[in-house]
């Protein structure tokens, strides 16, 4: 029981980082109308960002300031260089030119911080075990993950039922046509949106750092398994993509935890020895393909289209 | 259509030089001392495979599949699988490849299908990393590592894949055939049913057709195709790993089609030509020659309509047109 509640966590603390990376595709998709691969390239790059000032100058908090700014800077550059010319382009052209960015981008850190992967520890202040249930102490960092994680989500909530540039957003979705006829700048808009992606996605990736290693390529299973969390949800939902993505995140801890001990009642063990890994491994895309094959539109299907 | 006329005496040529070149390479590389050449455009010919089948339903059918390298790898760990279990017979390898792909194609075009849209290019992606997770799971076939071949397929004596030569003409014949049956396909009822879907699928459905089974006909043609160019790779690297099928290489496929010329079956064999070379000549300048092939790949998408085919081989006005995959709103 006490082994369950902990797994459960794992899901938690790996969902609410899907919902990071989820919400910032979904916006991007939601307003822009443009699918970008290279969503996972600016995740590393938070992640990278954060462990070298984080090692340079021992702060967390510095760090992960300087991941933020780093990653927001690259995600405008490649907003007004690359997208601008994309969002008129079909879907191919825009998967391709942004498997473009992934090439570039997974080369730029390997020349810059070699092709060793980059260590990153748990900040002191979070270096430290809650006990929640009597006899389970649980990694503080990754309660702090789960914690950020649901105060993002909430704030994002806020900020879109609640603002005026929430309003925009969600006008843009709706029509972006008439949102630039009635005199708003859609231009300055996209970038804003794009930036606030950026910025959700490096959160992801500087929170992910002392988990995950901090190598070239780190962003990419994150980026697919961000797509499943969309598809789940449905394409343009953020409330779609926060419960798919916590279902996905504690599906696969559950699943990778309890699998094979399942299995072995009924296969014997070494069947399930080699049966639960890969079963485990597949689990959260055949969860996709029931959810298609009920929903084809996902959990939360956008209105109105 | 304008100009069928013109486009088939296009199609002719590209088709001659490409044959007439190809048939040649093994006999000009020995001439030149250079062995190497002959794996070299056997790899080419095998990824042409791969790039014309997913032209077929890209070009023709207006479906982004973004998991193409699964079937690649289903193909090839087919082979590998079999000749681990001590079956070297060439026949059921290919047989069984072909199979195998056919039938996963199946199920997935089945779900994705249901989508259509950036939905179905997620999708596939989604699916083609769950096979490459499928892979490196497989624990009794070297997992991660992947799984050393001991032997080539074996087609008997007149046929022994063994010699590098024989190897080359063998994939050449399977290009071949796959260019010459896209070519039927594409002018068969079947095909001009799948252009109309790309055109408009609404209408298609109007005026009756069961579009749905169109559209997941031509996607397990597709994969079946792609299973074959999996096992001639298997006997080409006589290894296989969880690598062969990473997202980036369906990837790369797309980007030989769009490299080569959507929507032409011939040109996605200059696609695989240029981006392999390219890969090959950028890889011996640089070590981190990817940062340099990503830029270019992006200029490629933003600046070239039509491809290499179009550029060398059609006018203008007759340039495949861009469609936009976008609902209208």
């Amino acid at each position: 029981m006490i082994h369950l509640v902990e797994q459960v966590l794992n899901g938690t603390q790996f969902g609410v980082m899907l919902f990071l990376m989820a919400a910032g595709l979904t916006l991007i998709f939601g307003i822009m109308n443009v699918i970008n691969l290279a969503h996972g390239s600016l995740y590393m790059v938070g992640a990278y960002v954060a462990a070298a000032s984080f090692a340079a100058t021992g702060s967390f908090l510095l760090g992960l300031a300087a991941a933020l700014a780093a990653a927001i800077v690259v995600g405008v550059a490649i907003e007004i260089v690359v997208f601008r010319t994309l969002y008129t382009r079909d879907h191919l052209d825009q998967v391709l030119a942004t498997f473009g960015l992934i090439l570039f981008f997974n080369e730029m850190v390997r020349i810059l911080w070699g092709s060793t992967a980059l260590y990153m520890r748990v900040p002191d202040f979070l270096n430290g075990r809650v006990e929640l249930l009597p006899g389970s102490p649980y990694p503080t960092y990754r309660l702090a993950i789960i914690a950020v994680g649901l105060a993002v989500a909430l704030l994002l909530y806020l900020l879109i039922a609640r603002t005026r540039i929430g309003m925009l957003i969600r006008a843009g979705a709706a029509n972006r046509v008439m949102l630039g006829a009635l005199g708003v700048n859609v231009t300055v808009l996209y970038t804003l949106v794009f930036a606030l992606g950026t910025a959700l996605a490096a959160l992801a990736g500087v929170m992910a750092g002392p988990i995950f290693t901090v190598e070239s390529g780190m962003g990419e299973n994150v980026l697919i398994l961000a797509f499943v969390v969309i598809v789940i949800g449905g394409i343009g939902s953020i409330r779609g993509a926060f419960v798919a993505a916590l279902i996905v995140g504690i599906v696969d801890a559950v699943g990778r935890a309890y699998l094979r001990p399942f299995l072995s009642v009924f296969l014997g063990n070494a069947a399930a020895a080699n049966a639960g890994p890969a079963l485990a491994s597949m689990l959260i895309y055949i969860l996709m393909a029931a959810v298609l094959f009920v929903k084809p539109q996902g959990l939360f299907p956008p209105r109105g289209r | 259509m304008t100009g069928p006329l013109m486009i088939e005496g296009a199609r002719r040529i590209a088709i001659l030089v490409v044959l007439g070149g190809l048939a040649l390479v093994p006999a000009a590389a020995m001439a030149a001392d250079a062995p190497f050449y002959v794996g070299l455009v056997s790899r080419i010919m095998v990824f042409s495979i791969a790039a014309v089948s997913v032209d077929l339903i890209l070009g023709y059918g207006g479906l982004v599949s973004f998991g193409h390298a699964a079937y690649l790898g289903i193909g090839a760990y087919a082979v590998g699988i079999l000749s681990y279990h001590g079956i070297d017979n060439g026949f059921v390898h290919f047989t069984v490849a072909v199979s195998a792909a056919a039938g996963v194609a199946l199920v997935i075009g089945f779900v994705s299908l249901r989508t259509s849209g950036v939905y179905f290019i997620m999708i596939t992606l989604a699916f083609g990393q769950m096979v490459y997770f499928l892979g490196v799971s497989l624990n009794q076939y070297g997992g991660d590592d992947g799984l050393n071949i001991a032997r080539h397929s074996a087609f008997g004596t007149a046929l022994d894949l063994d010699q590098p030569v024989v190897l080359y003409y063998f994939v050449l014949a399977w290009l071949l055939l796959f260019l010459w049956l896209g070519g039927r396909i594409v002018r068969s009822r079947f095909g001009v049913l799948l252009q109309g879907v790309r055109s408009n699928e609404r209408r298609m459905i109007a005026l009756g057709f069961p579009t749905f089974r169109y559209k997941l006909t031509a996607f397990v043609i597709a994969g079946a195709a792609c299973g074959v160019a999996g096992a001639l790779f298997a006997n080409l690297t006589l290894f296989v790993s969880p690598s062969i099928m990473h997202w980036t290489r369906s990837g790369e496929i797309l980007m030989m089609v769009i490299l080569g010329g959507i929507g032409s079956l011939i040109g996605p064999v200059f696609g695989a030509a240029a981006y392999l070379i390219l890969e090959s000549v950028l890889s011996r300048l640089t070590e981190h020659w990817q940062a340099v092939l990503g830029p270019l790949l992006i200029l490629v998408v933003l600046f070239s309509k039509s491809g290499l085919y179009g550029l060398l081989f059609q006018s203008p006005q007759m340039l495949w047109p861009r469609r936009s995959s976008k609902p209208a709103r």
